[in-house]
């Protein structure tokens, strides 16, 4: 008996033991399918154009968490202020990966910051999103190597087609019209930035193209704190269109064109002026100013553009979403869709081939990636016609608002020329 | 003929809110012996400051510069009292190597300003509304009439810093604290008292000079280390400590990154100035107006 009894307690427990591990066994996939799943976003903090990276990026997780989030987990934010530092973005970009589990890394406004964390996923093998930098070095480093670069992609056209669009927008506003075709006179003027470079080649190909000429290109450091020399030059270029290319200096050079009164309009890139707290920035100075940008004031592209406009300025005060709120919220519900395809993200290669098949409607338009083969590779797909591709819309301040002014279908307003640049042209 | 009329208006607006950028800073180095690495830091104080009152609390420019001004003087004071004095009065600290512990140290509280600025007030550049609107034609040149008007206020503070330091009784005592500040304790001055009015004298010019700067170029808190650095270039340059040394090379910098920024590229503003300076150094360590 005392044989069977120890018999039947030592078969009690390995039953106990047998029955704990198959009872884990079964609890455990439950228990990981409740993990949430890490999402790295960084950008500068205290910069508007960060700002509303993070706050657009906390709007769609929570949208998507409050939807039932990834098959059941949770998308769980870590956000990441680089000061606009490579070294930092690197360190954090590392500490990301290796400490806080992100599966994916997204965000970035400036894009020498982007090019240096290229590398740095192909070392963590974890994808990276770019939403808010536009060098098309980016696509073109992914096309040179797609081996090495595969876990990147822009969610932001890159600069070239910004600079070719700003074309498009001067030759419809401008040449084309009656009453403003004597706006042919130009001064390409462009930060000494990365995500200029290709933006000044294509200017000076595509302006002559639509009947407008280059009087003079003017490259200046970002840390310009007095524009008066700039300015002269240009009123002694006799130029009447000023063809910007500034995103990391917006405020002082707009100021002072009209402090100066410098006679010639300023248009084509200027990505501060996309925020609408850009008027109080400039205390007015703004007013005429023309900038082309993917997203504005809930211009409805898509069905989803104005119910994003509402809940983003709703939620923050901020002010109205920039142009890298639009695309980082697109960008999170690229990765979303990827995430739910690829069993949550853990291997990053299944990830990298999901984010490739994402198409689905965002609320700047289609949301889909050129293939690595593609000129512009793991780039979104940029089309004027939103229901192909991220679109592009054009608007000039005018008394506090940005008023579009291109596409025409969109279009609510008409040039209007600042008193200083009308006057000089009588 | 236009280019030159151009240098010359623009080289006397940059020249008199770098004149009255530094003077303080020289007058601080001259009376207590202190090179006040926070001295840019302090200026943006009162950019922001000026900004925020003006434009987030509509309190209108004039206003909000007053408050920026305070702003300045109360940051300048919590320099003062937080690391000045201790500092000063440490017993643990060699005389000799108190100079260095200040400089330090002021550099240290630069950082923490400015951290603090760009968590509050962001990093991306502000600018307070014009003083007054429109443009003048000075032979065929345009100039913004807010321009003149910051050169005009620039120089009337610092005629008044002349008024104050050669006519008054508190400016000769500030001005005989710099030559011999044992000789005016045994006349009967109190040296701490006369120290405790020059930094308040220091915040107020800093004040002023970063109202002038928000309504003329902006000013972000990352502008804050490179206030500094052309404030130190003009003070070494002048001469430590010599305010009329300091009004001079404040124009001569002014001139030479103007003449570069219209002739060359307004990217290389600053190398003139720091060439000279270097030159300088070599030739003549005391500075261009500095004493022996």
């Amino acid at each position: 008996m005392r044989s069977f009894s120890g018999m039947s307690r030592s078969l009690a427990t390995a039953v106990v033991v047998a029955g704990g591990v198959l009872c884990s066994a079964l609890v455990m996939p439950t228990a990981r399918a409740a993990e949430p799943i890490s999402i790295g976003v960084i950008a500068p903090e205290s910069h508007v154009l960060g700002k509303s990276i993070f706050n657009a990026a906390e709007l769609a997780a929570d949208e998507i968490n409050k939807a039932g989030g990834i098959n059941g987990r949770m998308l769980e934010l870590h956000k990441y202020n680089n000061n606009f530092s490579a070294a930092d973005s690197s360190r954090a970009f590392q500490r990301a990966v290796q400490q806080d589990g992100v599966v994916a890394m997204m965000g970035i406004f400036t894009s020498e910051v982007a090019l240096a964390m290229m590398p740095w996923a192909s070392r963590l093998q974890t994808p990276l999103l770019v939403t808010g930098a536009a060098s098309s070095e980016i696509p073109a480093g992914v096309k040179a190597n797609p081996e090495r670069y595969k876990y990147v992609f822009h969610s932001y056209v890159n600069s070239a087609i910004l600079a070719q669009e700003s074309c498009i927008v001067a030759n419809a506003t401008l040449t084309q019209s009656d009453k403003f075709k004597g706006f042919n006179r130009a001064v390409i003027f462009s930060e000494d930035a990365a995500w200029t470079k290709p933006v000044d080649e294509s200017y000076l190909k595509c302006l002559p193209k639509v009947g407008i000429k280059v009087v003079d290109h003017i490259r200046f450091s970002p840390d310009t704190t007095d524009f008066t020399p700039i300015y002269s030059r240009i009123k002694k270029a006799d130029a009447n269109v000023i063809m910007a290319a500034v995103a990391h200096v917006g405020v002082k050079p707009v100021i002072q064109w009209k402090q100066q009164e410098v006679p010639a309009l300023f248009t084509g890139i200027n990505g501060q002026a996309g925020s609408s707290k850009f008027w109080a920035a400039t205390n007015g100075a703004t007013e005429g100013v023309i900038t082309g940008t993917p997203g504005l004031n809930g211009a409805p592209l898509t069905d989803k553009t104005p119910a994003f406009f509402k809940a983003y300025t709703k939620r923050f005060d901020i002010g109205e979403p920039a142009y890298d709120a639009y695309t980082t919220y697109d960008a999170m519900y690229a990765l979303k869709d990827a995430l739910v395809r690829s069993d949550g993200g853990g291997d990053a290669d299944k990830l990298v081939k999901a984010l490739e098949k994402t198409d689905f409607t965002g609320v700047l338009g289609r949301v889909a990636f050129h293939g690595t083969g593609d000129d512009y590779a793991h780039e979104v797909i940029f089309n004027q016609d939103p229901t192909k591709g991220q679109s592009f819309v054009a608007f000039q301040w005018q008394d506090g608002k940005q008023v579009i002014i291109w596409p025409e279908k969109l279009a609510k307003g008409k040039i209007r020329l600042p008193a200083f640049v009308s006057q000089s042209q009588k | 003929m236009n280019l030159i009329i151009e240098i010359l208006i623009s080289t006397f607006i940059i020249g008199a809110i770098y004149a009255l950028g530094a003077a303080g800073l020289t007058i601080i180095f001259g009376v207590s012996g202190i090179l006040n690495l926070a001295h840019g830091a302090i200026v943006v104080v009162a950019s922001l400051v000026a900004w925020y009152c003006a434009l987030q609390l509509n309190m209108g420019i004039y206003l909000g510069g007053l408050v920026g001004i305070a702003a300045a003087i109360l940051t300048t004071y919590v320099l003062y009292f937080t690391v000045v004095i201790p500092l000063s009065r440490s017993r643990q600290l060699a005389s000799e190597e108190l100079p260095v512990f200040l400089f330090v140290s002021t550099l240290l509280f630069a950082l923490i300003l400015q951290g603090l600025l760009e968590w509050f007030f962001g990093a991306t550049p502000v600018s307070t509304p014009a003083m007054i609107d429109g443009v003048v034609h000075i032979a065929g040149v345009t100039v913004p009439l807010n321009s003149l008007l910051i050169g005009v206020v620039a120089w009337a503070v610092i005629g008044a810093l002349w008024l104050f330091i050669s006519h008054t009784r508190m400016g000769k005592a500030m001005l005989a604290a710099s030559m011999s500040p044992k000789g005016l304790a045994i006349v009967g001055y109190d040296i701490g008292r006369i120290h405790f009015l020059v930094w308040g004298l220091y915040g107020l010019l800093a004040g002023i000079a970063g109202v002038l700067l928000a309504s003329f170029i902006g000013a972000s808190s990352n502008v804050a280390i490179n206030l500094t650095a052309t404030s130190f270039t003009i003070v070494v340059l002048g001469g430590l400590g010599n305010v009329l040394g300091s009004l001079a090379a404040a124009y001569i910098l002014g001139f030479l990154g103007t003449v570069t920024a219209f002739l060359i590229s307004p990217s290389l503003r600053e190398v003139p100035g720091l060439l000279l300076l270097i030159v300088v150094l070599y030739a003549r360590p005391q500075g261009l107006f500095g004493r022996h």
